[in-house]
């Protein structure tokens, strides 16, 4: 792997929706093996700027370079993890086992009209050991809890091997003993395999207590700084003012929600 | 004799066998994709689109069933478009095809009046009329649906548990929703002479709501939907032989009778 250079680099990256802009013009490197916390207040473009990055939306401007390559033109999906929003994205019902929702992990790295074969099959197990949860193989996915549940969706981001994973607000409706066990989860990740890690999140003090970088999108860039820097600068207070309580408050009323 | 080997004296219902067989296997492989999606009505707008397409065939001379899966196939992809450029609603898009074509067909079959048409045969289906050749096509086209099923399986696995992170590990999911639109077409038509155009949505869909209840893998909820297919689809044939009723009717009866008792074991 390569770890000089940059994983990610935005170039001047604009979108909007209609007359509404929801990104007017951002530009950020990311090297490798970065952690980086994107954080922000509700409507401010994040998620807007990961699809963008991923290649699920077109931005009406700037171009987006992962690995060295144009986004339009990567071939190598497979370096690509995704853990999307979980809550929005499941439906509990569906009638598939930790272990088959892992394996689609591999799909994309044995590509079109490629069968399945025993090694997918081992990095499967892997993937499932490393987040602690090949003792759920043959459970339903909709049976576990929240916190289960997204620890499997990173195993099958993980199955990928991948070089960067991009986590959109993975710990909503998570209760907090879980959220601090995901959170190690991840540093482990960026630590010990030296995954680059792209969080969002709204959970800033968890952001600020693990993330390397921090970066500030309120439909600029509006800061970019070490986490150290970031803390000292007291950016927390601009960014979301009387919001950043409204949220805290609602993470606990999700505390039980989980069956 | 046993009543068994007597009912196999008929070369009318050896062919209802061949061809019922092959559409109860099919039937729910495409189902579990469908009802999983919420796209269930799907196959029972394609039911109603290939309804136009068999009155056309008769109108023009033309073999109707063929002409049903044409019609089918391209109303399939016509869906596809209005529902992903959402300029309508995807539920209103269904509306708008199934009432469409029913109306189309109502129309049709007047100006067909005279020409010989068994409307009913097609509505509810019939076995005997199922000829040698209906046999050797329906047999020829299954294969080729299985096939390309197997094919892309891992692919729409992936894109119905989860859309947009098959998008992201670069799964061409666009032509993944086409290609399932596609073969819901094909299955649709190669059920007309089974259980007619009105009764084809049950079978693509109950024997997957049945598997369902059991909360299993998602490989073996398709081995026991397709258990359930199968077994209803003889059990109807050959209950529907021996008390001289309708084959189609039959056949979603016995399906829907398992699916209640399964729903009613489960809920215990």
């Amino acid at each position: 792997m390569n770890t000089g250079g940059n994983i990610i680099e935005l170039h001047d990256i604009a979108f909007s929706y209609g007359e509404r802009e929801v990104l007017g013009g951002i530009s950020l490197d990311v090297p490798y093996g970065d952690y980086l916390g994107v954080v922000g207040p509700n409507g401010a473009g994040k998620t807007t700027l990961l699809k963008i990055i991923l290649g699920l939306l077109k931005p009406s401007r700037g171009s987006v370079m992962l690995f060295g390559t144009d986004i339009k033109n990567l071939k190598s999906r497979s370096r690509i993890g995704y853990v999307p929003q979980k809550a929005t994205n499941f439906d509990a019902d569906f009638p598939a086992t930790v272990y088959e929702v892992v394996l689609m992990g591999r799909y994309a790295s044995r590509g079109l009209f490629h069968r399945i074969v025993e090694s997918d099959r081992q990095f499967v197990k892997r993937a499932l050991e490393d987040v602690d949860m090949w003792g759920f193989h043959d459970r339903l996915i909709g049976d576990l809890s929240g916190g289960q549940q997204q620890r499997v969706f990173i195993a099958r981001a993980l199955a990928t091997q991948p070089d960067v994973m991009f986590l959109d607000e993975p710990t909503i409706g998570i209760d907090r003993r879980a959220r601090e066990d995901f959170y190690d989860l991840l540093k482990k990740l960026n630590d010990g395999s030296g995954i680059a890690l792209v969080l969002i999140s709204h959970d800033i003090k968890m952001v600020t207590k693990h993330a390397k970088h921090i970066a500030c999108i309120n439909r600029d860039l509006t800061c970019h700084l070490s986490t150290e820097d970031f803390v000292k600068a007291d950016k927390t207070q601009d960014l979301f003012s009387d919001d950043l309580d409204v949220f805290t408050r609602d993470h606990h009323h999700h505390h039980d929600t989980i069956s | 004799m046993t009543p068994f080997l007597d009912i196999l004296h008929y070369d009318f219902v050896i062919r209802g066998f061949e061809a019922g067989i092959v559409v109860a296997i099919i039937a729910p492989i495409i189902g579990i994709f469908l009802v999983l999606r919420r796209y269930a009505l799907i196959a029972d707008t394609l039911a109603h689109v290939s309804l136009a397409g068999l009155a056309l065939g008769s109108l023009l001379g033309v073999n109707p069933v063929a002409m049903a899966l044409v019609v089918t196939i391209l109303s399939s992809l016509g869906i596809e478009r209005l529902r992903t450029t959402r300029r309508v609603y995807g539920d209103s898009a269904l509306a708008l095809f199934l009432s469409g074509s029913l109306a189309l067909a109502v129309v049709l079959l007047g100006i067909a009046h005279g020409f010989d048409i068994n409307l009913l045969n097609y509505l509810f289906g019939s076995i005997i009329t199922v000829t040698a050749t209906d046999v050797i096509a329906i047999v020829l086209l299954g294969v080729i649906v299985i096939a390309i099923l197997a094919l892309f399986y891992k692919e729409l696995v992936y894109v119905t548990f989860d859309e947009e992170a098959a998008r992201v590990s670069g799964i061409p999911t666009k032509s993944i929703n086409t290609l399932l639109m596609f073969m819901s077409a094909l299955t649709v038509s190669l059920a007309i002479p089974i259980v007619g155009v009105l009764l084809i949505a049950a079978l693509i869909v109950v024997p997957v709501i049945t598997a369902l209840q059991f909360r299993m893998s998602f490989t073996k909820t398709i081995i026991c939907a397709e258990a359930v297919s199968i077994i209803s689809v003889l059990a109807g044939i050959i209950a529907s032989f021996y008390l001289n009723l309708a084959t189609g009717g039959t056949i979603v009866l016995v399906m829907i009778g398992v699916f209640l008792l399964v729903l009613m074991w489960k809920s215990r």
